[in-house]
């Protein structure tokens, strides 16, 4: 893969909808990172990945959807996306969708070139220096799509670890769920805040005043319930972390701007 | 008749287990044990991942060829003296298991622990026709004693704490010492066998589940970690083996390799305490068994799901890991599903067994975390099968109304990026508004369901793709 690597990559960069609509810093935070590594960005007009839709057992939304997408960013050598959960269902279920032999090849071809931000900056650039400081201790959650969907664990970690300053102290059972689910948020919000609660102890108690995670959907109901139980506890996506960006609001705070 | 489902009233059952402290303690108790020892088990096992490809590929052959086997089974049961009869229906098998206590003239049957029995709610069909259930599996006798459903299907009293069970062995072993100190579960567990022992040898007839059946021997399988398996099947006159359909594997080497990630699975053991094979009735040079062996094969629905998309939940082996490291079922426990199967596993086959009009929540009450998939032994894909019964919703409008048009306003953006874009925008600007500067929304109407729970982290108040296109255009100035 690295060896096809082009001199200077062209990355269409898919920011999802909700940092689209809710915390447009992470995609710029993407962007940079991506420059930095030395990649074009450009970023095709967009909606949704089709995740909800697919969650909802709406097929045929979720394949229109993807076929929106897969056409958006076919003039690209890599679709990178700052979410594991969106990259999971770009990358491991647009095959699912197509029943037509042609369409799912290039589903597949498709799915071959997008990757998940860290996994992209460590597996396929190999990326050994962050440009960031931050002077501090967070702890890492593992957002659950990413890790069995796709695998990600170390790529994260070891970004964090070129960030000059920062320690990163492991939560228990970080690999348990948030309870966020998309949907399941709205539709279960009593068990959906119940399974947080754990998730929120197992934040505080390793005594980090910031928990950093790969998806905003995830970091929305953690920050959300936190600031609700009244915990201290600032929520950033690692991209602003690795962007240098980790001293800007917290999500969910106010804009100092 | 059969046992009461509650499934329809998931959301409530779940309100109500969130609410109950003992519960809560108790589901925190089976969090902490389970995982680590499964991990450990199977970090302890190097071909503990190849050993779980195997298993799967046993049973997705023998599911392939079901008839074959279970026709080799039967052949393999009548050779060593036994019976095997067909259970279309769960009536069918209670109607059978019944003819069988009265033409022996049974009062007190002796029970294993089986969810087949607890399937075909055959405990109350017993009692109404004069005979007498004794659950033996300590778990199960405790829930008897309390009236309830199994909670988990390899540890089935695991909602309760020892506070509880205490109350409910005061109540009901009258016959013991007021003051008698009962502050240990050791203590607890040698009062039932003292209670069970008399139970033993006054059964006429003993029941148990099966694990597995083997096909090439006509044998029955079951693990047990109290030996009552044992007991069950060896004292009594006659030996009925309840069973569904899947249960049967082609041989004994295939059972073993089954054995080796059932166990590791479910509790973290290498094997259970107790792996006990039985074949036929009791042979002239035998010292002990019983005098009558029956196998009850149950079908209930579950041929329907062959060469079905849930074909594969037929590979299921009963382990409970994927309750285990299941989020929703260790904040709710197992009655919450208001049936006999719950966690992932049930979300999946009780659909299949009672209906999607009674179980429809079930494979919505989930946050396709993953977990369940990631530690089934049997590789089983819990989710995408979950899916499959969101999208036979979604497909016969099943859906509730309010989520189906907020799902398809939803759509109607998101097919059409031209009005979406300009939409959005106009949406941030708005709840950016409605935050005051404050960074969070506490209340939003039409979000209750985000807001009942949790704060609404305040948009920036425009889009990234707008933000992104002057970003491009400042850019472009500068450069020039
Ligand atoms: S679905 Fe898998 S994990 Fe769950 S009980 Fe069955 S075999 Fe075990």
């Amino acid at each position: 893969m690295n060896s096809q690597t082009p001199a200077r990559p062209r990355v269409g960069l898919f920011v999802t909808c909700l940092v689209d609509l809710m915390r447009p810093k992470i995609g710029f935070a993407a962007a940079k990172l991506l420059e930095d590594a030395g990649c074009t960005v450009e970023v095709p007009s967009q909606t949704c990945c089709g995740q909800p839709a697919f969650n909802a057992g709406d097929r045929a939304t979720a394949r229109d959807l993807a076929r929106q997408v897969i056409e958006a960013f076919e003039p690209y050598d890599y679709v990178v996306v700052p979410s594991g959960s969106c990259a999971g269902m770009m990358k491991t279920h647009y095959v699912e969708l197509f029943d037509d032999p042609e369409e799912q090849a290039r589903a597949g071809r498709f799915s071959a070139r997008t990757f998940e931000l860290t996994s992209f900056l460590v597996d396929v650039l190999k990326v050994e220096r962050i440009n960031a400081i931050y002077e501090g201790t967070v702890t890492y959650h593992d957002g659950c799509a990413g890790l069995r969907e796709l695998g990600i664990k170390d790529q994260p970690r070891k970004l964090l670890g070129h960030v000059v300053g920062l320690t990163l102290a492991e939560m228990a059972d970080t690999e348990a769920c948030c309870g966020f689910g998309g949907a399941f948020s709205v539709k279960y919000p009593e068990i959906s805040a119940a399974i947080a609660d754990r998730k929120t102890a197992n934040i505080g108690a390793t005594g980090a005043p910031m928990v950093v995670a790969g998806d905003l959907g995830c970091l929305m109901h953690i920050a959300g319930r936190m600031q609700r139980e009244g915990r201290p506890v600032q929520a950033r996506h690692v991209a602003e972390m690795l962007a240098g960006m980790g001293h800007e609001p917290a999500i969910g705070e106010p804009d100092r701007s | 008749m059969a046992v009461r489902i509650t499934s329809p009233a998931f959301k409530a059952n779940a309100r109500q287990a969130l609410a109950d402290a003992p519960l809560q303690t108790s589901m925190r108790n089976l969090e902490v044990n389970f995982i680590g020892r499964r991990r450990a088990a199977a970090e302890r096992l190097p071909e503990f991942e190849a050993l779980r490809d195997a298993a799967r590929d046993i049973k997705d052959h023998t599911l392939a060829h079901l008839d074959l086997y279970l026709t080799a089974f039967e052949d393999k049961v009548v050779q060593a003296g036994g019976h095997v009869h067909w259970a279309a229906t769960a009536e069918d098998a209670r109607t059978i298991v019944l003819d069988i206590c009265k033409r022996l003239g049974a009062r007190t049957v002796t029970k294993g622990k089986s969810m087949i029995s607890e399937e075909i709610a055959l405990n109350e069909h017993l009692e109404q026709n004069g005979v007498t259930p004794v659950e033996t599996d300590l778990g199960e006798y405790i829930i008897q004693l309390r009236g309830e459903m199994p909670s988990h299907i390899i540890a089935p009293a695991v909602h309760l704490t020892r506070e509880q069970v205490e109350g409910d062995f005061r109540r009901a072993h009258t016959h013991l010492p007021k003051d008698r100190n009962l502050d240990e579960a050791a203590t607890m567990l040698a009062e039932a066998r003292g209670v069970l022992r008399g139970r033993f040898l006054a059964a006429d007839v003993g029941i148990t589940g099966a694990n597995f059946l083997i096909a090439e021997t006509g044998t029955s399988v079951i693990v047990t970690n109290e030996g009552n398996g044992d007991l069950t099947q060896t004292l009594p006159k006659a030996h009925i083996v309840l069973a569904s359909i899947e249960k049967v594997v082609p041989t004994l080497e295939d059972a073993t390799t089954l054995l080796r990630v059932l166990a590791r699975s479910a509790t973290g053991q290498e094997q259970a305490v107790y792996t006990t094979f039985s074949t036929g009735p009791r042979r002239a040079a035998d010292p002990d068994g019983p005098g009558e062996y029956h196998v009850v094969l149950l079908d209930n629905g579950r041929s329907r799901m062959l060469g079905t998309p849930f074909q594969p939940m037929l590979r299921c082996i009963r382990c409970g890991a994927c309750f285990n490291h299941c989020p929703v079922y260790q904040r709710v426990g197992g009655h919450a599903y208001g049936w006999v199967y719950g966690g992932p596993m049930g979300a999946v086959l009780t659909p299949t067994l009672i209906g999607i009009h009674q179980a429809g929540h079930l494979p919505n009450a989930s946050t396709f975390c993953g977990r369940c998939e990631d530690v089934c032994p049997m590789r089983i894909p819990l989710p995408k099968m979950m899916r499959h019964w969101r999208e036979r919703q979604f497909e016969k409008s099943q859906m509730p109304l309010a989520e189906r048009y907020a799902l398809d306003a939803w759509a109607y953006f998101a097919r059409r990026g031209w009005l979406y874009r300009p939409a959005s925008r106009l949406g941030v600007a708005a709840l950016r508004l409605l935050a005051f500067g404050r960074g969070r929304l506490r209340w939003l109407p039409f979000a209750g369901g985000w807001t009942s729970q949790r704060d609404l982290p305040a948009p920036a108040g425009t889009t990234f793709q707008a933000a992104w296109k002057q970003h491009v255009k400042a850019r472009r100035r500068a450069a020039r």
